[in-house]
């Protein structure tokens, strides 16, 4: 099972198993990892499952759709280049080991 | 502390009342009773993508096993609760296995259930309704080998449903009563908008449609309508709303009105007891004197939040401005505040905001109480932050597209009954 290493909020480090095909936002919550709300459950309507993928892997989730960045837009934590709403990166062997950082404020 | 709080329901909000107690610091039992098999569970996708087949059930699992047994959260699910008393201590629930669980404080999640078609044949296979995940298995079936579907009911669910099934290449008719779809929570722009969206993929929409009855002997075949017309169907989906459960609060004798009658932080009428999420009804915003049933994940979550405040003597948080959403294929609704009450419309469309797009805006003496946005994140942002903050916008500048709405946000004067009402 891929893994997933979060930096929380409150700038604590948790490390989880995710299900492949699982979304970051979807282990997060499920595992009760804080910070990320996830209130739309991976409808990406809400914007509160926003992180910041690690530099060196935001070329292999990809980045923001258009749809997602103007999500994004006006977050309360503002967004960079490598803000993804984390409900839209789905887990697989080719992430194993993904590092992202939780956006400290959500919505 | 120790002590029992019992859950009855184990959908969204009460499976969000019991990790919320623990998470507050609550040490003693938490028992969660759920009717249904298996984990707690997100309804939405049942419409959306589970039924299309692309979300697996995982993924509607709101929680892990792991998380509950750390959280030392007592689940029985597939436990029915069917009767309960109150007495000066706390009270006992009766199990339908014949279990008995005493608590000393109760939470009402008991959810809400699918409404039939109040007419002949509603009960005849190939009628559906959609509220559990056997519902949109037994529907996800159904699809697979049914050419001709209605959708009776041009609400949220129904309309999610319809735009599913069309995506799968099926027939697709929605049939329904009121003159326009979603009569009942948005503005007439705002129905044409989604019915042109379905009409251009091939949904045909009958509004002002009554349906008479399903014709039929051993399964459904076809649906009467009240000026004589049968439209062939096989499969009938009705999506014509849920009605509150609310049989425990009655015979605990709780104030129920529809749903059971709580304020903002699911107090009800007993100081032991707190109800939350699609059972209940609680304030108006604008008009504190009625009762409004809210169904939706932002009020299940917030509300059972607030309650398990309550149940613990704290003070809870002020709620949130209310919020949904709707995705039916690609057309993505997201509604923030209450319209209802409103006395004045500003229609957002066209210009740079770009084709599908379209944002209502809907004012009440002179201040903005809520909008309806299709297709634009940007304006529902804005608008939900301008709410939340009691800021307001001007209704002649927002019909300009070419400006973003978070630049015209100013400061609500005058009147902050309402804003005080929200919070
Ligand atoms: C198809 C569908 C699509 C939806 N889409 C959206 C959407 O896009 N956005 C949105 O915001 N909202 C949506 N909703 C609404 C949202 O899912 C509900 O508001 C939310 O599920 C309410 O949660 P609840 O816990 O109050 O009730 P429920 O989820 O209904 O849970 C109540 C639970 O209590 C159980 N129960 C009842 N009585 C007893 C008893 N006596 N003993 C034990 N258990 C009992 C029931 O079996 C049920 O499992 C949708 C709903 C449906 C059905
Ligand atoms: S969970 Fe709502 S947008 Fe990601």
């Amino acid at each position: 099972m891929p893994t997933i290493e979060f930096t929380c909020p409150d700038g604590s480090r948790r490390t989880v198993e995710a299900r492949a095909g699982a979304s970051v936002m979807e282990t997060a919550v499920k595992l009760g990892v804080p910070g990320i709300v996830g209130e739309c459950g991976g409808g990406l309507s809400c914007a509160t499952c926003h992180v910041f993928v690690d530099v060196d892997q935001i070329d292999v989730t990809g980045r923001a759709t258009d749809f997602e960045e103007e999500m994004l837009e006006d977050a309360m934590t503002p967004p960079t280049e490598l803000s993804r709403l984390s409900c839209q990166i789905a887990m697989s062997d080719a992430l194993d080991g993904l590092r992202v950082t939780i956006a400290k404020e959500q919505q | 502390m120790t002590g029992c709080v019992a859950v009855v329901g184990a959908g969204q909000a009460g499976l969000q009342l019991a990790t919320t107690l623990r998470t507050l610091g609550y040490d003693g039992r938490i028992v969660l009773v759920g009717a249904e098999p298996g984990l707690p569970y997100q309804r939405p996708p049942l419409s959306k993508g589970f039924l299309a087949g692309t979300v697996p059930h995982e993924e509607l699992e709101l929680r892990d096993p792991s998380l509950l047994a750390e959280q030392r959260i007592e689940l029985h699910a597939g436990r029915r609760v069917v009767g309960a008393v109150l007495d000066r201590a706390g009270g006992l629930l009766r199990l339908d296995d014949g279990s008995e669980l005493a608590f000393d404080r109760l939470g009402l999640a008991t959810g809400a259930t699918a409404r039939r078609l109040p007419v002949p044949g509603a009960d005849l296979p190939g009628m559906l309704t959609l509220r559990s995940v056997a519902d949109a298995e037994q529907l996800r079936a159904g699809l697979a080998d049914a050419a001709d579907i209605i959708v009776v009911g041009g609400g949220f669910v129904g309309l999610e449903v319809a735009a599913t099934a069309r995506a799968q290449g099926r027939r697709v008719t929605v049939v329904e009563a009121a003159d326009r779809l979603l009569a009942r929570v948005v503005a007439a722009p705002f129905s044409a908008h989604v019915r042109t969206w379905h009409e251009a993929r091939g949904t045909t929409v009958l509004t002002g449609a009554a349906v008479a009855g399903l014709t039929g002997t051993d399964r459904v075949t076809g649906v009467t309508l009240g000026d004589g017309r049968t439209l062939p169907a096989d499969l009938v989906v009705a999506g014509v709303g849920a009605s509150p459960v609310t049989s425990l609060a009655e015979e605990l004798g709780l104030d129920v009105e529809r749903g059971i009658v709580t304020d903002v932080a699911g107090r009800t009428s007993h100081p032991r007891v707190v109800a939350v999420g699609d059972c209940t009804v609680q304030p108006h915003p604008h008009a504190p004197d009625r009762l409004l049933g809210i169904e939706s994940v932002n009020n299940a979550v917030e509300q059972a939040t607030a309650a398990a405040a309550v149940l613990l003597g704290h003070e809870p948080a002020p709620r949130g401005v209310p919020w949904f959403w709707s995705n039916q294929g690609d057309l993505r609704l997201q509604l923030v505040g209450i319209s209802d009450g409103y006395d004045e419309l500003v229609v957002r469309r066209g210009g740079s905001a770009g084709e599908g797009r379209l944002t209502v805006l809907y004012y009440r003496w002179g201040r903005l109480i809520a909008a309806d946005v299709a297709g634009n994140p940007r304006d529902f942002t804005a608008i939900r932050s301008a709410l939340a903050e009691g800021r307001t916008l001007d209704p002649i500048l927002a019909q300009d597209t070419d400006v973003p709405l978070r630049t015209l946000l100013t400061e609500a004067r005058g009147l902050p009954a309402d804003a005080a009402a929200r919070a």
